[in-house]
């Protein structure tokens, strides 16, 4: 997102940002929405089960985590923003793996 | 005749953006550059064109008969009086629309192309038949919007239908453009649209209040007040449409002294 000095200024002096801004941030976003033709419901579903995915292998902040569709160009993308968590070493919690299932293992098995 | 018209659906979504008002200043540029143009109002549910060309009086048949073989087209074209290379097809009565199909449209417009270098059509606003019976008739487009974001989010739904129409090439016209606003960055700029909007841009035209005064009196900008700041504008985009390198205004420059130059200091991009 581009900022201009004036963007800046305002930021500073926590004065609300030039509504042209605003405009372009609101638009970006209604656009990638109408552009997909996806229902919000349909986003919704789908927000939760990546969240859901994911969650599986790390743990993540559910409350700050983010999907959504952002466009560039008439393309439209499916953006993920999702926090992981840190212990207090600072290292990425990592979640046991999950047990994968029977299939998986002899598939690996074969391999071996 | 003429074999290589341009048929230019002249279209915006949004209602009241100021495509009628396009298409007669455009209309009467194209026909002073010496191009035999013709402008057909295909707003036939809340026909304007003909008030806005100072027509309105001169309309003996409409479309309508054209179609119902009932007169000859010439019979229906409205000659302009001062520009005589311009004519308006006007539009029928508003029942038109429970009956008209693309193919009449397309009908229209091919008896058009045989006389004229230009066919512009006036859409009606929406997206719903009297937008797609027009577009079918079309092979280029212009799309009108103002720098707000009900206008431009109507010209992006409009864009996606004539994409998968395969209508091109697809340009834009940033309509009722206020320096001082965008300046001030309490307005979308040229870039913010063009960038979301994602076309070409053939031209922006500046807010001017002299187009008032011209349509009380049924004359557009371009025929009588060619120095007033918007009929520039238009006559800019006619000569873009016919190939001319015009460089665009910038609406920054357009004002002048300390202030216009603080407000441009404030717009310096810093990431
Ligand atoms: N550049 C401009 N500056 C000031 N006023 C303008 C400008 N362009 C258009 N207008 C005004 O906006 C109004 C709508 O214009 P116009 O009728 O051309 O729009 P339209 O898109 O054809 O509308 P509709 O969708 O109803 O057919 C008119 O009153 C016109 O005078
Ligand atoms: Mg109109």
């Amino acid at each position: 997102m581009t900022m201009t000095l004036r963007d800046i200024i305002n930021k500073l002096l926590r004065r609300q940002p030039a509504s042209a801004s605003t405009a372009r941030e609101r638009l970006q976003l209604v656009l990638a929405h109408d552009r997909s033709d996806l229902s919000t419901e349909l986003l919704d579903q789908m927000r939760k089960e990546i969240l859901e995915v994911v969650a599986k292998y790390v743990e993540i902040d559910v409350d700050e985590g983010a999907v959504s569709l952002e466009t560039e160009d008439r393309m439209t993308a499916l953006v993920a923003n999702l926090p992981i968590k840190r212990t207090m070493t600072g290292q990425i919690q990592l979640k046991e793996p999950p047990k994968q299932s029977e299939e998986e293992t002899e598939g690996t098995d074969q391999k071996s | 005749m003429a074999t290589d018209t341009r048929v230019i659906l002249i279209c915006s979504g949004k209602g009241g953006v100021g495509k009628t008002t396009l298409t007669a200043n455009l209309g009467i540029s194209l026909a002073r550059q010496g191009l035999t143009t013709a402008v057909l109002d295909a707003d036939f549910g809340l026909r304007n064109l003909d008030l806005l060309l100072g027509l309105e009086n001169r309309i003996v048949y409409t479309a309508q008969e054209v179609l119902e073989e009932e007169c000859r087209l010439d019979q229906a074209l409205v000659k302009h009086k001062q520009e005589s290379n311009l004519s308006l097809l006007p539009a029928g009565n508003p029942r038109m629309l429970d009956w008209l199909k693309p193919d009449d449209m397309k009908r229209i417009v091919d008896m058009l192309k045989e006389q004229f270098n230009y066919v512009l059509i006036d859409c009606p606003a929406g997206v719903e038949d009297g937008f797609k019976n027009a577009m079918a008739a079309s092979q280029e487009a212009i799309v009108v919007t103002n720098p707000e974001v009900s206008a431009v989010r109507d010209a992006d739904r409009v864009i996606g239908l004539l994409n998968t129409n395969s209508i091109k090439p697809v340009q834009l016209v940033l309509n009722r453009v206020r320096p001082k606003m965008m300046a001030n960055q309490e307005m979308l700029s040229i870039n913010d649209v063009t960038d979301i909007l994602a076309l070409p841009l053939l031209g922006l035209v500046l807010e001017d209040e002299q187009i008032i005064v011209s349509t009380n009196r049924g004359e557009p900008l371009t025929l009588n007040s060619v120095n007033s700041p918007a009929a520039k504008c238009y006559l800019n985009i006619a000569k873009r449409l016919q190939g001319e390198d015009i460089p665009l205004i910038d609406p920054l420059k357009e004002s002048s002294g300390f202030g216009a130059k603080f407000r441009r200091l404030m717009q310096t991009k810093i990431f």
